[in-house]
């Protein structure tokens, strides 16, 4: 495999090599016949254009290419435009087996379409997991086929450069000069002074500067790697908790998805600007859109189950009181408890009382505590009211019975055995909102007085330990970003030609216009030929015109 | 004068002054004869410092804005969007001090005084904050999202002028084609200007009734003539026009009249111009550009994406992703705008990697520039008023 390509300067090239790393002769065909000669990465051997025979050649060769890597941008690009086109499943507020429903209602054939299509949860589509891999994949071997030919070409650059790869750059110049030595001296003072790092070798210098932001691509891709493996971490168990849970005023209940702990809510609030408060600032935009929400928060305590506990125990430490409101959530060992959503006003508990219908002669009140329904109520003079049935959800009858369509108390109902003196067996009653049902006459009635209710808090309970290492890929993205954004590698070689010739050649990797200002400073102070710029034909023709 | 009444005049002094400084920068394009006159023309001084005014006056607006109402002025359409032409003076005020070109300023802020129009047509006054954006990564991260996109705008601009120079305009071709339509999409915009402006003064109102998506009833009021109600409408303003026709719940059809006028009157006024110069509006303005250095036009419009890119994945990014986690509970959730932000860096990625390795410099990086800017300000217009989503604030 390793074959050598020597150069006529005496330097082992690796098989494969574009210019030669050390003097820059052209070593192809290709870069023997072009004006100027494609620098992007220094004409070194890049495997993917190297080795083109075995089935993983081919693949090396297939994710190497920037093409097929910005076909697979474009491709992500485009897909996932089509999955902004209708909402996504999550934001859906339907259930899942009424979701084709819901897209057929308002978004007619097309939402249909893009339901069988499975566009309304594309984001987790094995398709596009594959695309995003394959974008990994492509950042990966693009950048490991580039980046270690591009850091040998560098290290091993002469100062010295044959004249055929000074003639082949893109800013290149070739003139007499008086005095040469003095010409290259004056060069390289100047061009320390503009912070070049100057290195010179029998009548020639190499001045560079910025070499690290060539890396710059390179650092960037680790970032982006970094992220992507950290967003696949979240595959495994424990490092990725998501769970809702609802939570009543005055409940405590355990946490999902983080064990060992309990949460207790005391209270659930809204609140809404008003216009005292918010003066005349906001005065206008309350009365164009009417009421504006201020603060939604659920005030809760935090309990940890006691270690050393026999299990089924349930001693608690406090561990903290705390209000969860929207921006701020509730944070303790790597869990975050966050303020979701609400519920308004559900019924806590209901208050009867048992009258006599024809005189409406009360026997007292009852108050059935609706989380805990209890059997048997004693009121005045001897009479008891008996809860036989409770119905939370009360749906109508099916087979003569009547059925709770969910254990959430929206409408309760309840079946009563009222036990009276004149009434020793007791007469039956169904009594829901608004409706009563007797199987016969009855003389006495259970009657609704008043009814307590309570709020219901909808939080999220997160723990993300991939978090961290998402961050690290943003940071060192950002850092490889800058690094090549913000930076350029400029070169200037200025070396003696035959007689009393010099030559000047320049290259960077952007930013030109900069680099031009520079050798012009240099250029005037140490009296170098003057150059050109072989792609800027327009100030090549104004000069020219000048003339 | 109040606070906020001395932060709404402010904004119209930055105004009137962009409107100045684009005449001024006008006579230094035309007035210079050589390259050296024309980077240090007189005219083209006084146009950067008149400039340089009124991006001063701009900030005070940002500044009064804020303390009047305690939050960064970036809440709501007209706020970010007046913030964001704010920040593409900045772009280019810096952009011009690099290298000095008056032909970018005559193109640049004719284009923030159109966004600065367009946001003008939005509810103004100072709204408090949901509580939502009740944190400072409000701050934070909107102002650098906007900043990045500022940057990455000045791009297209610079695109626009390598294109007006370089595209042969003499003869129809898919790129005159193009190139005209953008100029086209430009006098759109100021059509929805014109004619909301004049529906404003005329103090037009239609109020509706109608049943939503989600099939609950709602209110609604229209500042045009409704060309089509909403769904299952009932007029509520008797002497108002009857809508054309009815549309079904998820398309918003206020919108869609808001639109419809909009491109209507932007016709007429893209046709009367047509009638005026007897040509092209895209050769109207190509004797502006002629002045510009193509190479140097490529440049820039490389380096504002080079300086936009990162600015924009901290802002619309990586800041996103750290306010959403602690927001919304999750860094990512596919929400629209969170998808166009993606959307928007993708296509400027792809934008570095062809420029940098198949060589597109020239006409296809100016293209992909002048596309670069379409997608920001789809992202910023189609998908907060059309796409709903968890950003749709205005």
């Amino acid at each position: 495999m390793s074959k050598i390509v020597k150069c006529q300067c005496g330097h082992d090239n690796p098989f494969g090599i574009v210019l030669c790393e050390r003097c820059g002769r052209p070593m192809t065909e290709e870069a023997k016949n072009s004006d100027v000669v494609d620098m992007r990465y220094e004409g070194s051997a890049r495997r993917s254009q190297t080795y083109k025979r075995s089935i993983i050649d081919k693949i090396w060769n297939f994710f190497s290419s920037v093409k097929i890597g910005v076909s697979i941008i474009v491709a992500v690009l485009a897909t996932s435009a089509i999955g902004t086109l209708f909402p996504q499943k999550f934001y859906v507020p339907v259930r899942e087996e009424d979701m084709l429903d819901y897209y057929e209602r308002l978004y007619g054939f097309i939402g249909t379409l893009y339901y069988k299509l499975g566009f309304y949860d594309m984001y987790n589509s094995w398709w596009f997991k594959i695309l995003i891999g394959m974008l990994g994949t492509s950042i990966i071997i693009a950048s490991v086929d580039r980046v270690i030919p591009l850091y040998k070409s560098l290290k091993k650059q002469r100062t010295k450069r044959h004249t055929s790869f000074m003639k082949r750059q893109r800013v290149y110049g070739l003139g007499p000069s008086e005095n040469p030595d003095l010409a290259l001296t004056n060069a390289a003072e100047k061009l320390k002074e503009m912070k070049y790092n100057v290195k010179t070798e029998d009548g020639a210098i190499l001045a560079e500067k910025g070499r690290f932001s060539r890396w710059g691509p390179y650092v960037n891709h680790t970032g982006l790697i970094i992220f992507l493996f950290g967003i696949l971490l979240r595959g495994i168990p424990g490092f990725y908790v998501d769970e809702t849970m609802w939570i009543r005023e005055g409940e405590l209940r355990s946490i999902p998805g983080a064990p060992e702990f309990y949460l207790k809510s005391k209270d659930f609030s809204i609140e809404y600007y008003t216009k005292e408060e918010a003066d005349e600032v906001f005065g206008a935009a309350l009365d164009r859109v009417g009421t504006i929400v201020k603060n939604y928060q659920t005030d809760v305590t935090l309990y940890k189950k006691k270690e050393n506990l026999l299990p089924g125990s349930t001693d608690m430490d406090l561990v903290k009181d705390y209000s969860i409101i929207v921006n701020k959530p509730l944070k303790f060992e790597g869990y975050s408890i966050f303020q979701m959503d609400y519920r308004l006003n559900e019924l806590k508990s209901m208050t009867m009382q048992l009258v006599e219908k024809k005189t409406g002669k009360s026997f007292g009140e009852f108050t059935i505590d609706l989380d805990d329904p209890k059997g048997v109520y004693e009121l005045n003079d001897g009479a008891q009211v008996n809860l036989i049935g409770y119905y939370a959800d009360y749906a109508g009858v099916e087979n003569g019975e009547p059925v709770s369509k969910s254990p959430i108390p929206n409408n309760p109902a309840f079946i009563f055995d009222m036990k009276t003196p004149d009434k020793p067996k007791g007469e039956k009653s169904f009594v829901a909102i608004r409706q009563t049902l007797e199987t016969e006459e009855n003389v006495y009635a259970v009657k609704f007085v008043s009814a307590d209710t309570r709020d219901i808090s909808g939080l999220t309970i997160r723990k993300d330990k991939t978090l961290y290492i998402l961050l690290l890929g943003g940071l060192i993205f950002m850092i490889g970003v800058c690094q090549g954004s913000f930076w350029n590698h400029r070169r200037i070689w200025v070396q003696k030609g035959e007689g009393e010739e010099l030559l000047v050649a320049a290259h960077t990797n952007k930013n030109w216009f900069t680099l031009k200002k520079e050798l012009d400073e240099v250029k005037d102070f140490a009296k170098l030929p003057s150059y050109e710029d072989r792609r800027d034909n327009e100030s090549i023709e104004q000069e020219e015109g000048e003339k | 004068m109040s606070l906020a009444s001395l932060s709404a005049n402010l904004l119209l002094v930055s105004f009137i002054a962009y409107l100045v400084a684009t005449l001024f920068f006008g006579g230094a394009v035309k007035g210079a004869k050589s390259e050296a006159s024309y980077k240090n023309n007189r005219w083209g001084k006084i146009g950067i410092s008149i400039t340089i005014i009124g991006f001063i006056t701009h900030l005070g607006y940002f500044i009064t804005r804020w303390i009047a109402s305690g939050h960064a002025p970036m809440s709501n359409m007209f706020e970010f969007t007046t913030a964001f032409a704010m920040m593409l003076v900045g772009a280019f005020i810096l952009i011009f001090y690099l290298y000095r070109t008056p032909s970018l300023g005559l193109f640049a802020l004719p284009i923030a005084i159109i966004i600065i129009g367009y946001a003008s047509m939005f509810p103004t006054e100072i709204t408090p904050l949901i509580p939502a954006l009740q944190s400072y990564w409000l701050a934070v991260h909107v102002i650098t999202a906007a900043l990045g996109e500022a940057i990455l705008a000045i791009s297209a601009v610079a695109g626009l002028i390598y294109l007006l120079k370089n595209v042969d305009l003499t003869k129809p071709s898919k790129q005159r084609f193009w190139l005209e339509a953008v100029v086209f999409t430009l006098v759109l915009v100021l059509g929805f200007v014109v004619s909301s402006t004049t529906f404003k003064m005329t103090g037009y109102e239609a109020h509706f009734t109608y049943i939503d998506k989600n099939e609950k009833p709602a209110k609604i009021e229209y500042n045009y003539p409704p060309l089509f109600g909403m769904n299952e409408y009932e007029a509520k303003t008797p002497e108002a026009m009857t809508p054309w026709a009815e549309l079904p719940a998820v398309i918003n059809a206020k919108t869609l009249t808001t639109f419809v006028w909009s491109v209507v009157t932007g016709t007429i006024l893209y046709l009367l111009l047509r009638l005026i110069f007897r040509k092209p509006i895209a050769l109207v303005f190509q004797p502006f550009a002629k002045k510009a250095n193509s190479q140097l036009m490529d440049e820039i419009g490389y380096r504002s994406v080079l300086i936009g890119f990162p600015v924009f994945t901290l802002g619309a990014l990586i800041f996103a992703m750290i306010w959403a986690h602690e927001a919304w509970s999750r860094f990512w959730g596919w929400d629209p705008k969170e998808v166009w932000a993606l959307i928007t860096w993708l296509f400027y990625a792809a934008f570095l990697h062809v420029r940098l390795s198949q060589g597109w410099e020239g006409k296809k990086s100016a293209w992909l520039a002048v596309i670069g800017f379409v997608i920001i300000m789809f992202n910023l217009i189609a998908v907060n008023l059309i796409i709903a989503g968890l950003h749709s604030y205005a």
